[in-house]
C-alpha cells in the first residue's frame, strides 16, 4: 500500500483537478510527486464548496467550466498511478458527487484506478456507516477530519473510523493561507496523540517552508493545498514547473529535497 | 463510544491500511439510502441528517442540547410566547376572503395573515425563538443568510432587540431585486455582506454564511432561516413555526366548525408551509399542498421546483431533493421570487412527499404575478411574491372544488419588498 509517510514531516499535496484542465493537472501532480510529495489529494471540484476559501473556490469554478467530473478525476487517478507506484492517492471530495455516482460504484472504480483512500469534507463519522462499509469492502482508506472544536469523544470516534492517517484541521475556518499557525494546531495534535497511534497530518493555512518546518516538529505530515492552487493560478502556461519549484522550496528548512525526490 | 485499545493499536502499528477497525455508531445504514425511521432525531424517513465539516459538529451538538433543554423550560416558552404576542403581533388573523371566493366560484377561501406580523413575514417566529437560544448559549454574534430579505430583516430586528452583533449574507442579485430590504437591515444596524459567487442568490448566501460560521463558530450563532441545513435546524425551525398551524386549526374550527379541505402554502426551503401543515398532519382528510417556484419553464435552470426534475442528494448539510446535473453538481435555479429561488427543499417536505401525505405543485412566475394583482384588487392585500405562488394555486384549484369545501392559503409575507419587481413586470404605471 502506498499510503505511507516516507519522511518526517511528510508532504500531503492537494490539487483541484481540472484547473486549468485535466491534462495540466496530470503534469502538475507528476511534478509534485517528483519534487517529493508522499501523498496526493486529488480534489474533485464542487459547485458549492462550503469548506473552502476563495482560492479553491475559484479553482473549482474554473474546473467546473471545463466540465470536470468525479468520473474524470478517477480516470486521471489511474493515469497517475501508472506513472507513480509508491505515492499515496486520495480522492478529496464533497459528498454529493460521490452520492450521485453511487457509493459502491465510486469505491469500485477508485480501487481499480489505484486510489488508496478518500476524504469527504462534509461527511462526519455519524453519517458514514454505508461509506465505511463500501470503503472497507474495496480496500480503501477513509480519512476523516478532526477539528480544534471536536471534543475528545469525537476525536476517538474519528480516529477509530480513519485509516491511513487522521487529517487534523489547524484552526476553525475554511481552507486558505494564513500568516501564523494557530495555537489550536499543536493542542489538537496532542489531543489526537492520546487517542490514536495513526499518523497525523496537519492542514489548513500552511504555505511556506517556515510553517512546514514548524508543523514538522509535532505532526507526522503537512497538508498543503491553497498555496499550491494559488501557484497554479499565478503561473498560467507554466503550472507544473512552478508548482514543482514551490514544493521543493517548502522543504528548504526541513531537509534536503534531493534526498527524497523521486 | 469507548475505544478498543486493541483495535487502536492494531491500526496504528503499521502505517499502512488496516481494515479491521470496527464500525461503530448508529450511522451503520446511513447516507439516506436505508430508512432509519423517522424516530431518529434529525431524520425524516430517509431524509435529513447532518452533513457538515467536522469543525461545525460540536456547535450543532451544543445547539441541539440547548434547544432540547429550552423546549422543556417553561420560562423560555413563556418568554417566547410573550414576545410573539407583544412584539411580533401574534395571533395573526384568519381572514375570510369573500370577494376572492365569489370571483373564483368554488371553495370558501381563508387567508392566514402571517404578512401582518412585525417585519412583514412569518420569519420573525423563528428568529425570536433562535435569538432567545443565542442568549442562553451566551453568544453575542449572529449571522444569517437571506434570499428575499425577509429573514435578514427579521434577524436584524431580533438582534437589535436583544443587542447582538448581526451580519447578513445576501446574494448580489437578490440585493438588487430586494433593495428595500437591504436598506431596512442596514437601518436596523446589521451589516449586509454581498455574495458574488454562483448564481448570486440564496444558495450562495448560505455557502458564505456557513464559511463564516466555520471560522467564527466559537462566538457566533448561525440563525438559519428555513427548515434546511443540518440537524437540528429543520426540526427546530419547524417547531418555532408550528404556531401558525396551531392558530389556524383553532381559528378555522371556530369559523367553520370543521377542518379545511385543503391548506395551500408556498415552499422555498419550506418553513411557512411546514409551520402551517404540521398541526394538520394527523388530520388525514386535510389535503396539504405545497407550491414550488415553476419559474419561466421546465428546463433545468429555469425553475426551482425540486419535485419536478430534482433527485435526492446532499446540499448544505441535509439530504433531500436537489436540482442537480448528472455528475452531482448543483444546478442554477430561477424564480421571480427570491425567497423560493433555491435548489433544495426542507427534508421533512421530501418525506411528506414520498409518503404521499402532502402534494407539491409548481406555479410559474407569470401565474404568481397574476395572482398578486388579483389578490390586491379583490381583497386589498398585496402578498409577497413567494406567498403569491400559494394564491396562484388557489386560483387554479378553488373553482374546481365544491362550495362546501374550505381552503386556507398561507399569506406568509407582504409584498411591499417586491414593489420594484412588480413595477418591472406588471407595467401598470
Amino acid at each position: 500500500m502506498p499510503l505511507t509517510f516516507y519522511k518526517k514531516p511528510a508532504l500531503v499535496a492537494y490539487v483541484t483537478c481540472g484547473d486549468p484542465d485535466l491534462a495540466t493537472t496530470r503534469d502538475i501532480v507528476l511534478a509534485v510527486i517528483e519534487a517529493g510529495a508522499d501523498v496526493i489529494e486529488l480534489g474533485v471540484p464542487f459547485s458549492d464548496p462550503v469548506a473552502d476559501g476563495p482560492v479553491i473556490q475559484r479553482a473549482s469554478e474554473r474546473a467546473l467550466k471545463q466540465g470536470t467530473s468525479l468520473a474524470q478525476v478517477l480516470t486521471l487517478a489511474a493515469e497517475i498511478r501508472e506513472q507513480a507506484q509508491s505515492t499515496g492517492l486520495i480522492v478529496f471530495s464533497y459528498l454529493n458527487p460521490i452520492l450521485c455516482m453511487g457509493m459502491e460504484k465510486f469505491c469500485k472504480v477508485a480501487r481499480a484506478a489505484g486510489v488508496d483512500g478518500a476524504l469527504v469534507t462534509d461527511l462526519p463519522v455519524e453519517e458514514a456507516g454505508e461509506y465505511l462499509r463500501a470503503m472497507r469492502e474495496h480496500d480503501l482508506a477513509p480519512v476523516f477530519l478532526a477539528a480544534p472544536t471536536s471534543p475528545d469523544a469525537r476525536l476517538r470516534r474519528i480516529a477509530e473510523a480513519s485509516l491511513g492517517f487522521v487529517y487534523a484541521v489547524s484552526r476553525t475556518g475554511v481552507t486558505g493561507q494564513r500568516q501564523q499557525l494557530a495555537d489550536d494546531a499543536r493542542k489538537l495534535v496532542q489531543r489526537l496523540r492520546r487517542v490514536t497511534k495513526l499518523p497525523i497530518a496537519l492542514g489548513f493555512g500552511i504555505s511556506n517552508a517556515e510553517q512546514f518546518a514548524e508543523v514538522g516538529e509535532f505532526a507526522d505530515a503537512v497538508v498543503v493545498g491553497s498555496a499550491i492552487v494559488d501557484t497554479i493560478e499565478r503561473n498560467r502556461g507554466g503550472e507544473a514547473v512552478a508548482v514543482g519549484a514551490f514544493v521543493r522550496g517548502l522543504f528548504a528548512r526541513s531537509y534536503h529535497p534531493a534526498a527524497y525526490a523521486r | 463510544m469507548a475505544t478498543s485499545a486493541k483495535a487502536t493499536a492494531k491500526v496504528g502499528n503499521s502505517r499502512s491500511l488496516d481494515f479491521a477497525a470496527p464500525l461503530r455508531g448508529k450511522g451503520a445504514a446511513s447516507l439516506g439510502m436505508t430508512d432509519r425511521g423517522s424516530s431518529e432525531p434529525g431524520r425524516f424517513g430517509v431524509y435529513g441528517g447532518r452533513y457538515v465539516p467536522e469543525t461545525l459538529m460540536a456547535a450543532l451538538e451544543e445547539l441541539e442540547r440547548e434547544y432540547e433543554k429550552a423546549k422543556r423550560d417553561k420560562k423560555f416558552q413563556a418568554r417566547l410566547d410573550e414576545l410573539l404576542k407583544t412584539y411580533a403581533g401574534r395571533p395573526t388573523p384568519l381572514f375570510f376572503a369573500r370577494r376572492l371566493t365569489e370571483k373564483l366560484g368554488g371553495a370558501k377561501i381563508y387567508l392566514k395573515r402571517e404578512d401582518l406580523l412585525h417585519t412583514g413575514a412569518h420569519k420573525i417566529n423563528n428568529c425570536l425563538g433562535q435569538a432567545l437560544l443565542v442568549e442562553r448559549m451566551g453568544k453575542h454574534r449572529v449571522i444569517a443568510e437571506t434570499g428575499a430579505g425577509q429573514h435578514g430583516v427579521a434577524t436584524a430586528t431580533v438582534c437589535a432587540l436583544l443587542g447582538f452583533e448581526c451580519v447578513v449574507y445576501m446574494g448580489t442579485e437578490d440585493m438588487r431585486r430586494q433593495e428595500l430590504n437591504v436598506f431596512r437591515m442596514r437601518l436596523l444596524g446589521a451589516e449586509v455582506r454581498g455574495v458574488d459567487s454562483g448564481s448570486r442568490t440564496l444558495k450562495d448566501a448560505i455557502n458564505e454564511a456557513m464559511r463564516d460560521w466555520v471560522t467564527n463558530v466559537r462566538t457566533t450563532h448561525y440563525l438559519l432561516g428555513s427548515v434546511l441545513g443540518a440537524h437540528p435546524y429543520p426540526t427546530m425551525v419547524r417547531d418555532f413555526h408550528r404556531v401558525i398551524g396551531r392558530e389556524a386549526r383553532a381559528q378555522i374550527l371556530r369559523a367553520e366548525g370543521k377542518l379545511p379541505t385543503a391548506i395551500i402554502a408556498c415552499v422555498g426551503g419550506g418553513s411557512n408551509s411546514i409551520g402551517i401543515f404540521y398541526e394538520f398532519l394527523k388530520d388525514k382528510k386535510v389535503q396539504l399542498i405545497g407550491v414550488e417556484a415553476g419559474g419561466r419553464g421546465a428546463a433545468l435552470g429555469d425553475h426551482a421546483a425540486r419535485f419536478r426534475g430534482g433527485s435526492p442528494g446532499v446540499l448544505q448539510g441535509t439530504y433531500s431533493y436537489v436540482l442537480q446535473d448528472s455528475a452531482g453538481q448543483i444546478a442554477l435555479t430561477h424564480s421571480v421570487s427570491a425567497g423560493l429561488d433555491y435548489p433544495s427543499i426542507g427534508p421533512e417536505h421530501a418525506a411528506l412527499r414520498d409518503a404521499g401525505r402532502a402534494d407539491y405543485v409548481p406555479a410559474s412566475d407569470a401565474e404568481a404575478l397574476e395572482a398578486t394583482t388579483l389578490l390586491a384588487r379583490t381583497e386589498g392585500i398585496i402578498p409577497a411574491l413567494e406567498s403569491a405562488h400559494a394564491v396562484a394555486e388557489v386560483v387554479k384549484r378553488a373553482p374546481k372544488m365544491k362550495k362546501s369545501d374550505v381552503v386556507i392559503a398561507n399569506i406568509s409575507g407582504r409584498g411591499d419588498k417586491d414593489i420594484g419587481i412588480l413595477r418591472e413586470n406588471l407595467k401598470i404605471d
